[in-house]
Formats: C-alpha cells, sequence, structure tokens
C-alpha cells in the first residue's frame, strides 16, 4: 500500500504534553498542577444563558462569521478595553477557541517559505501551525532576567527579509509573563521599521495582575497591521464550550472568514448565545476569579520564596514558571521524580520550547487547599534534593 | 484589602492570619489591625460555622413564619422585632416588604416544640396580628453553599 500520510504533518512532533499526560493518567491519587483550564465552572448565568437558546431551538448555524449581537458586543468590549473600534460586519470573527483563530489566521496571511516569529516558551501550538500553513517557524529564546518579556534587540536580531509575522502571545502560558506599555512600544517601533505583522493572542488578557491588560493595538499603527485573538475559555472559565474570536484589518478577516467558512462553517450555536450573556452581564465573574487567581499567585510566591526556589513574579494568566536549575537535572527528570516520588504533577518548562529548559510550569487553577498540599509536597522533595546533594558533594571531598 | 479581607474571611473565617497576610499581599500586623477595626465597626458580627445537622444524630426541625404585627407609634418594627429576637431559638428575624412584615426562622428540637413557641409565645404578644408557619422540609443551599454535595475536579490532568 502507498504511504497514506503528508510528510509534513508526520514530520511535526507530537505536543511534548501529550507524553507526560500518559505518565499521569496511570497514576492513582497523583496530585495535579498541570492544567491549562480554570478550576472554576462558568457562571451559572451565563450556562443558562446556553440552556435556554436549546429550549428556544436555536440548534441552527449561525452565520459563517457568527451572531451579529455576539460580534457586536465584542466590538464594544474591545472599545471599553482597548479604547479601538472594529466595524462588527467586517472586522470580527468567531472561531472555534482561540485556537482556531490562530491557524486560520496563519494559513491566511503565510505564502511558502515566509517566516513566522515565535517567541518562546510559549503556547503548543504556534509553530505546528506555521508549518501546516506552509512558514518557516523562527523561534526567538526569551529569557528569565527579561522575566520572559519580549525585548526591541531579540526581536530585531530575529528578522530577516523573509519575516511575515510576529506572534505576540502576552500574558504569557507557560511563563505568567506581561508586556506593559514601555515593553510594547519598544517592540512596536520595530515592527513598523521592518513592515511585518503581528498576531497577538491575548486569551489570557482579563487575567493580569498589574495594573490594567494593554494590548498592542492600542499603540499607533499597530491595528492597521495586527490580527487581535481573544476568547471566553479562560476569561470566563468557558474551555469547553469552544469559543474563541479574531479581530482585525477586514482585507485579512475577509480571508480568515473564506477558510472558517469551508473548515468550519460557524463556531457552535449555543456557545455564541452563551457568550452574549457573558459579555453583557459578566465582568464581576471576572473580577472575582481574578481576584481569587491573584490570591492563589501570592500564595505560591511566598511559598517560594519561602523554600527559596527561584522564580520571576509573574503578572498574567494562572501559571508560574519556577527555575530548577540549582538541581542539576533536566526540566523532565524533575517533573517526572517529581511525579514518581511525591505525586505530584507539573509541566516541564521544555513542553512550551528547548528554551523551557530547567523551568516548570505550576498551574494556579486549583484550590488554595489543593496547592497547599501540593506545594507541600514539593518542598518535601527538593528539601530532599537538596540533601542528596549535600552529602554527594561531602562524599567527593572526603575522597 | 478590606473588601477583599471580608471576601475571603466570608467564605472561609478559619484561614490563619498568616496566610491571609500573604495571599492578600500584606503585613500580617495590618490583617490584625483591620480585622480588630471590622470587628470594633460591628462589620464582622460573628464567625459561625456551618453545619448540616441532617448528618448527625442530633434531630433538629427549622420553621420559617411570617409574622403581621401593628407598628408602634415611635417606635415602627423595631420593638416587637426585639420582643421576638430574645429568644434563643429564634435563628433570625428579618423585617420585610410585601405581604407580611417580619420573617422569624426557628430552630427547635420536635414539632411541638416549633408549634407552641409559635401558639404560646408568639402569637401572644399584643403587637403580633397573624402568624404561618412553614417547615423546612430539606436544605439544598445555605449561606451560599451547597449542601451535601461534594465536587470533584473533573478536568483532564495535563493540559496544554
Amino acid at each position: 500500500m502507498r504511504n497514506p500520510l503528508a510528510d509534513k504533518v508526520v514530520e511535526i512532533k507530537p505536543s511534548g504534553i501529550r507524553k507526560f499526560f500518559d505518565i499521569v493518567s496511570e497514576m492513582k491519587d497523583a496530585i495535579s498542577l498541570g492544567v491549562g483550564e480554570p478550576d472554576f465552572d462558568t457562571p451559572w448565568h451565563i450556562r443558562d444563558e446556553g440552556i435556554y437558546s436549546l429550549e428556544r431551538g436555536r440548534t441552527f448555524y449561525t452565520s459563517n462569521s457568527g451572531l451579529k449581537e455576539l460580534r457586536q458586543e465584542i466590538t464594544n468590549y474591545i472599545r471599553r478595553n482597548h479604547g479601538v473600534s472594529y466595524d462588527p460586519m467586517t472586522e470580527v470573527l468567531i472561531t472555534v477557541g482561540g485556537s482556531e483563530a490562530i491557524d486560520i489566521g496563519l494559513r491566511a496571511m503565510i505564502n511558502p517559505g515566509e517566516e513566522v516569529l515565535i517567541p518562546q516558551p510559549s503556547y503548543v501550538s504556534y509553530e505546528p501551525c506555521a508549518i501546516l500553513a506552509g512558514a518557516k517557524p523562527v523561534i526567538i529564546h526569551l529569557k528569565a532576567e527579561n522575566e520572559f518579556r519580549l525585548t526591541a534587540e531579540e526581536l530585531e536580531a530575529a528578522i530577516t527579509d523573509k519575516t511575515k509575522i510576529l506572534i505576540l502571545p502576552f500574558p504569557n502560558n507557560p511563563t505568567g509573563a506581561i508586556m506593559e506599555r514601555k515593553d510594547l512600544a519598544a517592540i512596536a517601533e520595530v515592527i513598523l521599521k521592518h513592515d511585518i505583522f503581528v498576531m497577538s493572542d491575548e486569551i489570557y488578557g482579563e487575567l493580569t495582575y498589574k495594573g490594567k491588560h494593554m494590548s498592542i493595538i492600542e499603540l499607533p499603527g499597530m491595528r492597521e497591521r495586527t490580527i487581535f485573538i481573544n476568547g471566553f475559555s479562560k476569561a470566563y472559565a468557558m474551555t469547553g464550550w469552544r469559543l474563541g474570536y479574531a479581530c482585525g484589518p477586514r482585507e485579512i478577516l475577509s480571508q480568515m472568514t473564506k477558510i472558517h467558512q469551508f473548515a468550519i462553517m460557524c463556531a457552535p450555536t449555543t456557545s455564541q448565545y452563551a457568550a452574549v450573556e457573558a459579555l453583557k452581564n459578566g465582568d464581576d465573574d471576572v473580577a472575582e476569579m481574578r481576584m481569587a487567581y491573584n490570591q492563589r499567585r501570592r500564595f505560591l510566591m511566598n511559598a517560594f520564596k519561602e523554600m527559596e526556589l527561584e522564580c520571576f513574579e509573574p503578572y498574567g494568566a494562572f501559571y508560574v514558571f519556577p527555575c530548577i536549575k540549582e538541581f542539576g537535572m533536566t526540566s523532565d527528570e524533575f517533573a517526572t521524580r517529581l511525579l514518581e516520588e511525591e505525586k505530584v504533577a507539573v509541566v516541564p518548562g521544555t513542553a512550551f520550547g528547548d528554551c523551557g529548559e530547567g523551568f516548570l510550569r505550576i498551574s494556579y487553577a486549583y484550590s488554595l487547599e489543593n496547592l497547599k498540599v501540593a506545594i507541600g509536597r514539593l518542598e518535601h522533595f527538593i528539601t530532599r534534593l537538596r540533601e542528596e546533594k549535600k552529602k554527594f558533594s561531602q562524599n567527593c571531598t572526603e575522597t | 484589602m478590606r473588601e477583599e479581607l471580608l471576601t475571603v474571611i466570608e467564605k472561609n473565617s478559619r484561614i490563619d492570619l498568616k496566610e491571609l497576610a500573604v495571599i492578600l499581599g500584606v503585613q500580617e500586623i495590618d490583617v490584625v489591625n483591620e480585622l480588630a477595626a471590622l470587628e470594633a465597626e460591628g462589620v464582622i458580627c460573628g464567625y459561625h460555622t456551618l453545619i448540616d445537622w441532617e448528618k448527625t444524630s442530633n434531630e433538629k426541625v427549622s420553621a420559617l413564619i411570617e409574622v403581621r404585627v401593628t407598628p408602634q407609634r415611635g417606635q415602627g418594627f423595631d420593638n416587637v422585632a426585639e420582643r421576638i429576637y430574645r429568644y434563643p431559638e429564634v435563628r433570625s428575624v428579618y423585617l420585610m416588604s410585601g405581604g407580611y412584615d417580619l420573617m422569624v426562622i426557628l430552630e427547635g428540637k420536635t414539632l411541638r416544640e416549633v408549634s407552641s413557641f409559635v401558639s404560646d409565645k408568639l402569637s401572644t404578644l399584643d403587637t403580633v396580628l397573624s402568624t404561618a408557619t412553614h417547615f423546612i422540609l430539606k436544605k439544598y443551599k445555605d449561606h451560599g453553599t451547597v449542601i451535601s454535595r461534594i465536587k470533584e475536579d473533573e478536568r483532564e490532568m495535563i493540559t496544554p
């Protein structure tokens, strides 16, 4: 039989998370800090609207770009939060999660061989999506000493005459890093100078703990060259509803809508009705969840300080990204031993790019009670590692 | 900090001071002072425990009583409310808008105890015009907490 597969797909590495997932799911009574989704239920009034839309029999397709009312609410939301206007009729597309927007945005813009800049550590799907779109992914290694922010120098150094798009993944999964006004202004200058485009994935925008989240679209000249991606999964605890959106200049959005129309048709109708309610009446829920995440974030930072585990203070998303280089193990070894010896599951930093080596992603989308137990075990583990190390070096000096 | 502090301890009054200070991002001494101030101002009225007595061998009967009263000149409803809330078996007293004036929530050991309270003590007050007693059959949710439902984490163990 002939080879049924496409080489391009076969060559893509499976997600590093997948491998770890298989080990964890075998293990009973493990505590996981490895989840990339909120622990809260979707607020009831939002679920209720979803249920109500089903009761009324609203089970048809919506228009390809999504319910008009939802697109309208999204543009209101962006104007309210970022002071930027989009035309709900031509510049908004409702997608199946933010992930679909990433995929079709790249497919709509990339010609074979053009380069996509991907700062890492970052979400696992940018690189494969870029490859599938025919792009050459160019990785920018973000650094702990810059708090994993993207600097103008790093950007400048990665740009070639083939560079087409910069993916801007802030607030960041897995590091929790954010980009503030000064950081964005510095890179915007480089972006304009080289006439490249931006795909700004702001799915964690509402979960920012240092002032209000700022988007790059707020800066002059950036709205015209940016695909702004956001969604409902993180802010409103709606991961399973699979609903996101993209906003951007009409000429890009119309091509994205074409792919979406043929590949997906439209995002789930029930989810779209629920999302209208989320945007209309969900601000208090978001504030409440943000407050809870922030409390857990402070709890973890304090716990790391007490156990003297090195970690920069992240101000976004719901992850902390501590450094484990002092133990002389790879992230993978550390995470595997932590799981086997203490039954705590975390994700090795390398799952988000090679430069995640020496780091762990710890999610705080867990109750304080859960975090306390898990962190107790982590502390136990690293105390033992340090003792082992001490004994080892003592033995070395004796012989 | 005040509002966030209250939100936290409203759900968990047993949280220790050090932890409270950590999650609020303030010093422990500030938490201590703020709590003292809140207590002194009467904002914090008590630290209670929510108990599902159904699960114990200790039987209790609760009733909700609608009370219509004659307000008194110069006193309004306050006097009669006070007469009612002084009884230790009375758990709550609210002044209501609508078809009746006071809502009284009562807790007793037996049906007989509750009904005799209503007929002997409550109805006989001069200002009480009428009462309607409703027995509580089952508590589903109390103080914002769903009774007897333990929620399991159904998420996948590891997700990107």
